[in-house]
């Protein structure tokens, strides 16, 4: 509740702090979807989710076609299929860089002879997005058969987290879940693919939208787009129209109103329990372009072979919104806009707020992959850090309400004890603290390693 | 592989934790740059009321407070912290808060000692529990308590008040509207107050300047405007209560109690030091409230006329137990403990 809210002037939903970075989405939010020219080689990680790594069932010197399995998912638990994303030569397993730092089997795929393959036919983003969904086929679709499907395309997460969707809306009698929420707010600043694929292929999103209600059996869709995607909200409104129970909800833009624990409450006015999930209060959340992939899968079979990807920052020649197979290098994408300029100084997984350095271009491009933000000399903090100055802007500034300079200054004093007395565990690591802290405190970081510790010491 | 007009040169990529864009407008120079911004009207008044003695005092603590702060840093070998701007923060706050006639010895000692045992003793920057400059002031104040309470009108006063003034002295001992009111029930009218034509600490007198430059500092948020707003409003409180209690006659008044002594002084430039007051939103309404509550059972009840600088360090002393009282609860509730590690937690959106 701030002011605003008071006097009847705010009536969006919304949460309470955050913080409203620049937003630097103008390079490329008018931009439409281009299609990358294949690459030569792909190189599949087999891990690309949370979870276990997919099992490689490719052989060496296999020709596989764009949307083989190569990777069957791991039967010990959470895990995904893995598929070609374009048709080729199965070459050796190697060890790949992930854009989030870990490392990961990844099966490379050469192309066989340049622009001789299947997908000649018909362009990738028709085949996957374009076209009709014919409502009769929505119809036919049973719940199981949907899951099913859903697995079998290897479909995760795709806005960030990568946790595989089959399981998630899997629902049990115990814990029903009564709504969807699909995720069309993509705060993190400088990206767009989120936007432009509501803007361009809004019947996906809400066909993939009512397939997933149908496999979890929520009774009401609530999608939620920032009001700075107007032209987004408009479009899937004119999509949606039709279907009752289907509602647009056009929340605040602030950062980091695409977390699930802070949208959820901006939505529902409902907390998601600190050590819990939204299941805990029947609600399924999905991102957009997830939903987008659901319809893919499940209506025309199409395996995620491909996502898109904003290639931003004022690093790149020309940035893009690009469709992108899945195992494509960083290097090759990159190269694909231009090339970087002379003062690019970080490249990242994902945007400035949470994304990850990326030192080794080779790494490849995952189903988590958002963006890639390649950032100039001049959009690089220069101020320097100072000692804590006890200002209490990062506790304005916390979505979950933590004190996130009490628990960094705890990890850096080695008392773990006192981090987890101050809810270490509950952090997210949206990165509003640090974005706040006019010390320049790197309090995420600080957070990150008392994690990483208190792991260890559990594991222990 | 590179066919890129500039191929990529690897060892120029850093790694780095993000969040990788920090708000320009937020760092510690600037918010200490905004307080001394706003602290221009305030010093520039002192010196247009009262003249050589403000121009005399403010050289000699902000010369000695700079000069201590470079010999600790070089003393505990550490970078020097003169740039950060804090020492001379804490340099104008003290001199605006002694009476114009204190003599330089006493200055530079009160300078030093809220430099070096204030601030630096504790570790230096964020790390003092108290006010660096309300402790050196309650040290002048333990030192010298007869030249502390000396107070003399500005020199730019054209007629003496209480006819006391020979016309060839040309600094006039007076007492401060506060004293005034309790022990001699003489009242000060209130545009004498607002402008500063009163007898009073350098930099406390006028009220105009203050509420001008703390303006500015609040909007900036170099400050927080919830600590402003509970000193100021337990004092107003305060200031109502005496008035039903004690009759229109006896009161000093609601705009005169707000405006005298160092009320304003403190609640737009004291109570907003961050480091010595609490981190949470609700600590500093607290913070506020307990500071302004107890300049008022001062000035009410107990033998000074005025209180804001023990007021001040009362509210620094119990500022460790408020913020246990008041640091907020998780979204979600408090994380449950032992729990079940869940890497696998559902989709946050990048
Ligand atoms: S924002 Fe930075 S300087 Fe302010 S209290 Fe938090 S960690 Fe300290
Ligand atoms: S403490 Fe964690 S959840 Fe809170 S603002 Fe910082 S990174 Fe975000």
């Amino acid at each position: 509740m701030n002011w605003r809210t008071i006097f009847g002037l705010n009536v969006l939903p919304d949460f309470a702090r955050g913080v409203h970075p620049p937003e630097h989405k103008s390079r490329t939010r008018d931009l439409p979807i281009e299609t990358l020219t294949e690459p030569e080689v792909v190189t599949i990680p087999l891990l690309q989710h949370a979870g276990a790594a997919a099992e490689c069932v490719a052989q060496p010197r296999q020709q596989v076609t764009a949307g083989e399995l190569v990777g069957r998912r791991s039967a010990s638990g959470i895990s995904a299929n893995v598929h070609a994303s374009i048709a080729g030569v199965v070459q050796a397993v190697t060890a790949v860089p992930l854009p989030n730092g870990r490392r990961s089997l990844a099966v490379p795929i050469r192309r066989l002879a340049p622009g001789e393959d299947s997908n000649a036919v018909a362009p990738v983003a028709d085949r996957l997005f374009g076209g009709v969904w014919a409502e009769s086929d929505i119809a036919v679709a049973r719940p199981l058969d949907i899951l099913h499907a859903v697995a079998d395309a290897g479909i995760v997460g795709m806005g960030g987290a990568a946790f595989p969707t089959d399981l998630k809306l899997r629902t049990t009698p115990e814990r029903p879940i009564e709504t969807l929420l699909v995720n069309g707010c993509e705060c993190e600043p400088f990206l767009t693919a989120d936007d432009r694929l509501m803007r361009e292929y809004p019947a996906a999103v809400v066909t993939g939208a009512r397939l997933a209600q149908k496999a979890c059996g929520a009774r009401q869709i609530v999608l939620a787009v920032e009001n700075n995607k107007p032209e987004a909200a408009a479009a899937l409104l004119a999509a949606s129209g039709q279907f009752a129970g289907f509602r647009i909800t056009v929340v605040s833009t602030k950062y980091p109103m695409g977390g699930e624990r802070q949208l959820i409450p901006a939505v529902f006015r409902r907390e998601v329990p600190t050590s819990g999930l939204p299941l805990d209060l029947g609600i399924a959340v999905i991102n957009v372009a997830t939903a987008a992939a659901i319809a893919g899968a499940v209506l025309r079979g199409q395996a995620m072979t491909h996502r898109i990807v904003t290639v931003t920052g004022g690093g790149v020649r020309s940035p893009k919104n690009l469709l992108v197979p899945i195992g494509t290098s960083f290097q090759t994408v990159i190269e694909g806009c231009g090339g970087v300029v002379t003062d690019a100084r970080r490249v990242l997984a994902g945007g400035p707020m949470m994304g990850f350095t990326v030192t080794d271009l080779t790494a490849p491009v995952t189903k988590g992959t958002g963006g890639i933000t390649v950032l100039s000399a001049a959009e690089i903090d220069s101020a320097e850090q100072t000692a804590c100055i006890r200002c209490g802007r990062c506790l304005d500034t916390c979505p979950l309400g933590l004190a996130p300079t009490r628990i960094a200054h705890a990890v850096k004093f080695g008392d773990l004890a006192l981090a987890q007395q101050n809810h270490l565990a509950a952090c997210c690591e949206c990165g509003c603290c640090a974005y706040e802290c006019p010390a320049r405190i790197p309090l995420v970081q600080y957070i990150r390693a008392g994690k990483v510790e208190l792991a260890q010491s559990a594991s222990e | 592989m590179t066919l890129s007009p500039e191929p990529i040169d690897r060892p120029q990529l850093a790694a780095a934790t993000a969040p990788h864009l920090m708000d320009a407008g937020s760092t510690t120079r600037r918010m200490m740059g905004d307080v001394l911004l706003a602290l221009l009207p305030v010093v520039a008044t002192s010196i247009w009321l009262f003249r050589g003695n403000a121009v005399r005092v403010t050289l000699l603590s902000v010369g000695v407070a700079l000069l201590t702060e470079a010999a600790v840093c070089r003393m505990r070998r550490r970078k020097l912290s003169l740039p950060d701007g804090s020492a001379l923060i804490t340099a104008l706050l003290l001199a605006m808060s002694l009476p114009p006639e204190l003599p330089s010895f006493s200055v530079c000692l009160g300078a030093f000692v809220a430099v070096a045992l204030g601030k630096q003793a504790f570790g230096g920057l964020g790390q003092n529990l108290f006010n660096p400059a309300m402790v050196g002031r309650a040290f002048l104040m333990a030192c010298f308590p007869a030249a502390m309470t000396q107070w003399t009108l500005p020199v730019s006063t054209p007629v003496a008040t209480d006819g006391v003034a020979d016309s060839a002295v040309d600094a006039v001992s007076a007492a401060t509207p506060l004293a005034a009111a309790k022990f001699s029930h003489q009242f000060t009218d209130l545009e004498s107050l607002l402008t500063g034509n009163v007898a009073g600490s350098l930099g406390e007198t006028s009220a105009i300047a203050i509420v001008l430059g703390g303006l500015w500092l609040l909007l900036r948020r170099a400050g927080d405007w919830r600590l402003t707003l509970g000193m100021l409003g337990a004092v107003s409180i305060g200031a109502v209560a005496e008035l039903l209690l004690r009759g229109r006659e006896a009161g000093f008044g609601w705009l005169s109690h707000l405006s005298s002594g160092g009320v304003l002084l403190g609640a737009f430039f004291i109570v907003t030091d961050p480091v010595t007051t609490p981190l949470s939103a609700r600590g500093r309404w607290c913070f506020g409230l307990f500071v302004g509550i107890i300049v008022m059972v001062i000035r009410l009840f107990a033998g000074y006329p005025e209180g804001v600088m023990f007021a001040v360090l009362l509210g620094n002393a119990v500022t460790p137990l408020i913020n246990r009282w008041t640091l907020p609860t998780p979204v979600g509730g408090p994380v449950v403990l032992p729990r079940q590690p869940t890497s696998e937690e559902g989709e946050a959106d990048a």
